[in-house]
C-alpha cells in the first residue's frame, strides 16, 4: 500500500492538492493555534499565578477550599484525553460559537484543553523565582499585587517564554487532531486525504509541514527565551 | 530609638507541640539612633529571626518592637508597608532583581510608592554616585561582582531615605577585602546620613570593625550585651568566649609551667605598625614573653584579635608588662588565671 504512495500519479495528485488547499490549511493551522494559545494564556496565566501566591506561605494566601477547587478543576481537565474533551464540550462550543463544527468552533475545545496546562506551566515558572527576592520585595513594602506584577512575572520571563513555546507546540498538535470534528488546517488534510482516502503522500507532506511549523515555533521561542534572560552574561 | 521588648518567637511544630522551635526567648534590646549595632551569634542562634521581627517579616509570638515610639506589631498591613520605607534591609545574597538593570533595581522601592519615573531615575543616579558605581547604571546584576551587587543593594535600600538599615549577613558571601570595603561604605552611610544600622553577622571581625555596641545571641537568648570593646576585653558568657576566641581561647594551649604568668592581650583596632611590642617588651623592660596562642588580624592599618603571652618571672614582672602593653592605644590586657 505504502509503495503506491510515491507513484507518478500520486505525485501529480498531491501537487494538485497542495496547490489548491495547502496555503489555506497552513493559514488555518497557524491562526487556530495562535489564537487558541493566546486565549488560553489569558485564562491560564492568572490561574497559574493564583496557584503559587494563594498557598499557605504565598504572598496572597487564599482560602484552602478555593485552592483545592482550583487544583481539582485543573487536574480533571488535564486528565481528559483531548479526543474525548472535544466531544464533551460540543454543547459549550455550540453555545459560544453557534456551531460545533468548523475551524472557529475547534478553538473552544483547544482553549479548554490548553488553559489548565498553561496554568501548570505558569505555576512551575513562578516557583523558580528565588524566594529571597520575594522577601526583599516584602521588606521593601510591596503589596501582593506589586510583588506579582513587578517581581514574580518579570523575573520569570525567560522561563515563561520557554513554557509558552511548549504550550504553543502542544496546542499545534491538538489542533491537528481537531480535524476530526471538522476543524480546518493541516490536520484535516492529513486525515481526509491520508486516512480516509489512502493518499499517503498528501498525508506525509501535511505531517512534514506540521513538523516544520513546530520547528519554527521552537526556534523562535528558544531564541526569545535566551535573549530575554539577563542572568546570562552577554 | 529601637526598643525590642520581651520579644519571643516560636515556630509551631508540624503537629506535635513538642516539636515547636523557640527561635527567640524574651529578647530585650535598646538600639540608640544613629548607632551601628551588632547582633552576633552562631548559625541557628536566631539572629535572622530577630532582624526579621524588627520589620515584621516575622510576626513575634510575644513582645513587641517599638521604632521611634511606633509599635511595629500593632500596625495594619498598609501602615506596616509604609513603615518599611523607613526600615530597609540588605541581604547576604544581595537579592537584586536579575531581569532589571542596576538603575531599575534602585528605582524599585520608588516605583512601589508611585514616584515619577524621571524623578526616580534621578534619585537612583545620585545613589549610584554614593555607592561608587555611577558607570553601572545600565548593567545587569549578573554582570557585576558580589561586592558591586551589594553596593547596588545598598543604594536600593537608601532610595526611600530610611532611618534604619538592617544588614542581614550582608558581607557573609564576600571575600575579606570586599567585606572591608562594604563595611566602610556602611560606616560612611551611618556617619554621613545618620542612618541607624543593625548589623547581623556570625563574624566577630565584622563587629570589631564597625559596631559600637553588640548583643550576643545564643539559642534565642541574649547572653551578653555591651560596648564592643568591653565585650572583647572581658567576654563573660561561653558564647562570647567562643566568638572572641574561636580557637578555644587558652584551653588548648600548653599547660601552665612553674613560675609562668599569663596575660591575654586584646587588640581593639590598635595601630599595628607603630612598634614591635613583644620585642620592645624584652628590650626595654627585660621581660621575655613567649606567644602561646594568637588570633589576630589586621584590617587596614589596625590590628584586631587577641594573643596569650606566657611570661617567666614574678607577678610583678607580669604587672609591669601589662602596664607597658596597655600604654598602647586600643590594647587591653587581662590576667589569665584559670
Amino acid at each position: 500500500m505504502i509503495e503506491k504512495a510515491f507513484t507518478a500519479q500520486a505525485w501529480n495528485e498531491a501537487i494538485a492538492i497542495i496547490q489548491s488547499e495547502f496555503a489555506l490549511a497552513v493559514w488555518e493551522t497557524l491562526y487556530v493555534t495562535v489564537l487558541a494559545t493566546l486565549i488560553a494564556i489569558v485564562i491560564g496565566l492568572p490561574l497559574g499565578v493564583l496557584l503559587v501566591v494563594g498557598e499557605k506561605n504565598g504572598v496572597l494566601p487564599l482560602p484552602k477550599w478555593l485552592m483545592a477547587f482550583l487544583g481539582a478543576v485543573i487536574n480533571i481537565l488535564r486528565s481528559v484525553p483531548f479526543l474525548i474533551l472535544m466531544i464533551l464540550v460540543i454543547p459549550l462550543t455550540r453555545a459560544i460559537v453557534g456551531t460545533s463544527v468548523g475551524t472557529v468552533a475547534s478553538i473552544v475545545p483547544l482553549v479548554i484543553a490548553a488553559f489548565p496546562f498553561i496554568a501548570r506551566l505558569v505555576e512551575s515558572s513562578l516557583r523558580e523565582v528565588n524566594p529571597n527576592i520575594i522577601e526583599m520585595a516584602q521588606s521593601t513594602g510591596a503589596t501582593p499585587f506589586q510583588i506579582i506584577v513587578k517581581v514574580m512575572i518579570p523575573e520569570s520571563v525567560p522561563s515563561l517564554i520557554s513554557n509558552a513555546t511548549i504550550a504553543i507546540t502542544t496546542i499545534l498538535g491538538y489542533s491537528a487532531m481537531s480535524g476530526i470534528i471538522g476543524g480546518g488546517g493541516l490536520g484535516k488534510i492529513a486525515i481526509n486525504y491520508g486516512y480516509y482516502r489512502y493518499k499517503y503522500l498528501v498525508m506525509f507532506i501535511a505531517v512534514i509541514l506540521l513538523v516544520l511549523i513546530v520547528e519554527i515555533f521552537q526556534r523562535i521561542g528558544t531564541k526569545l527565551a535566551v535573549k530575554s534572560d539577563k542572568r546570562l552574561k552577554h | 530609638m529601637i526598643e525590642i521588648k520581651n520579644l519571643s518567637k516560636t515556630f509551631a511544630g508540624r503537629s506535635d507541640p513538642n516539636e515547636d522551635v523557640e527561635a527567640l526567648k524574651n529578647v530585650n534590646l535598646s538600639i540608640p539612633d544613629g548607632s551601628i549595632y551588632g547582633i552576633i551569634g552562631m548559625s541557628g542562634a536566631g539572629k535572622s529571626t530577630l532582624v526579621r521581627c524588627i520589620n515584621m517579616l516575622e510576626r513575634p509570638t510575644e513582645g513587641t518592637v517599638i521604632i521611634d515610639g511606633v509599635d511595629m506589631a500593632a500596625l495594619s498591613n498598609k501602615d506596616l508597608r509604609a513603615k518599611r520605607k523607613e526600615v530597609t534591609m540588605i541581604f547576604q545574597s544581595f537579592n537584586l532583581l536579575m531581569q532589571r538593570t542596576c538603575l531599575k533595581n534602585i528605582c524599585f522601592p520608588l516605583e512601589l510608592i508611585g514616584v515619577k519615573k524621571a524623578d526616580a531615575e534621578r534619585r537612583a543616579m545620585e545613589l549610584l554616585e554614593i555607592v561608587g558605581l555611577p558607570d553601572k547604571a545600565n548593567a545587569y546584576p549578573a554582570q557585576l561582582s558580589g561586592g558591586q551587587q551589594q553596593r547596588i543593594a545598598i543604594a536600593r535600600a537608601l532610595a526611600t531615605n530610611p532611618k534604619v538599615l538592617l544588614c542581614d549577613e550582608a558581607t557573609s558571601a564576600l571575600d575579606p577585602k570586599t567585606t572591608h570595603q562594604i563595611l566602610e561604605l556602611i560606616k560612611e552611610i551611618n556617619r554621613n546620613l545618620g542612618i541607624t544600622c543593625i548589623v547581623i553577622t556570625h563574624q566577630m571581625s565584622v563587629i570589631e570593625e564597625i559596631c559600637g555596641r553588640v548583643a550576643i545571641l545564643e539559642k534565642g537568648v541574649v547572653v551578653e550585651e555591651g560596648e564592643v570593646a568591653d565585650v572583647f576585653a572581658h567576654p563573660k558568657s561561653t558564647a562570647a568566649r567562643h566568638l572572641v576566641y574561636p580557637d578555644g581561647g587558652n584551653s588548648e594551649i600548653l599547660a601552665l609551667r612553674e613560675g609562668e604568668q599569663r596575660i591575654r592581650v586584646v587588640f581593639n583596632g590598635a595601630v599595628a605598625t607603630e612598634r614591635p611590642l613583644i620585642a620592645q617588651l624584652a628590650k626595654e623592660l627585660g621581660i621575655e614573653a613567649s606567644i602561646l596562642g594568637a588570633n589576630t588580624k589586621s584590617i587596614g592599618e589596625r590590628a584586631y584579635g587577641n594573643m596569650i603571652l606566657g611570661i617567666m618571672g614574678s607577678r610583678d614582672d607580669m604587672l609591669r608588662a601589662k602596664e607597658y602593653l596597655e600604654s598602647v592605644a586600643d590594647v587591653v590586657v587581662e590576667e589569665v588565671t584559670e
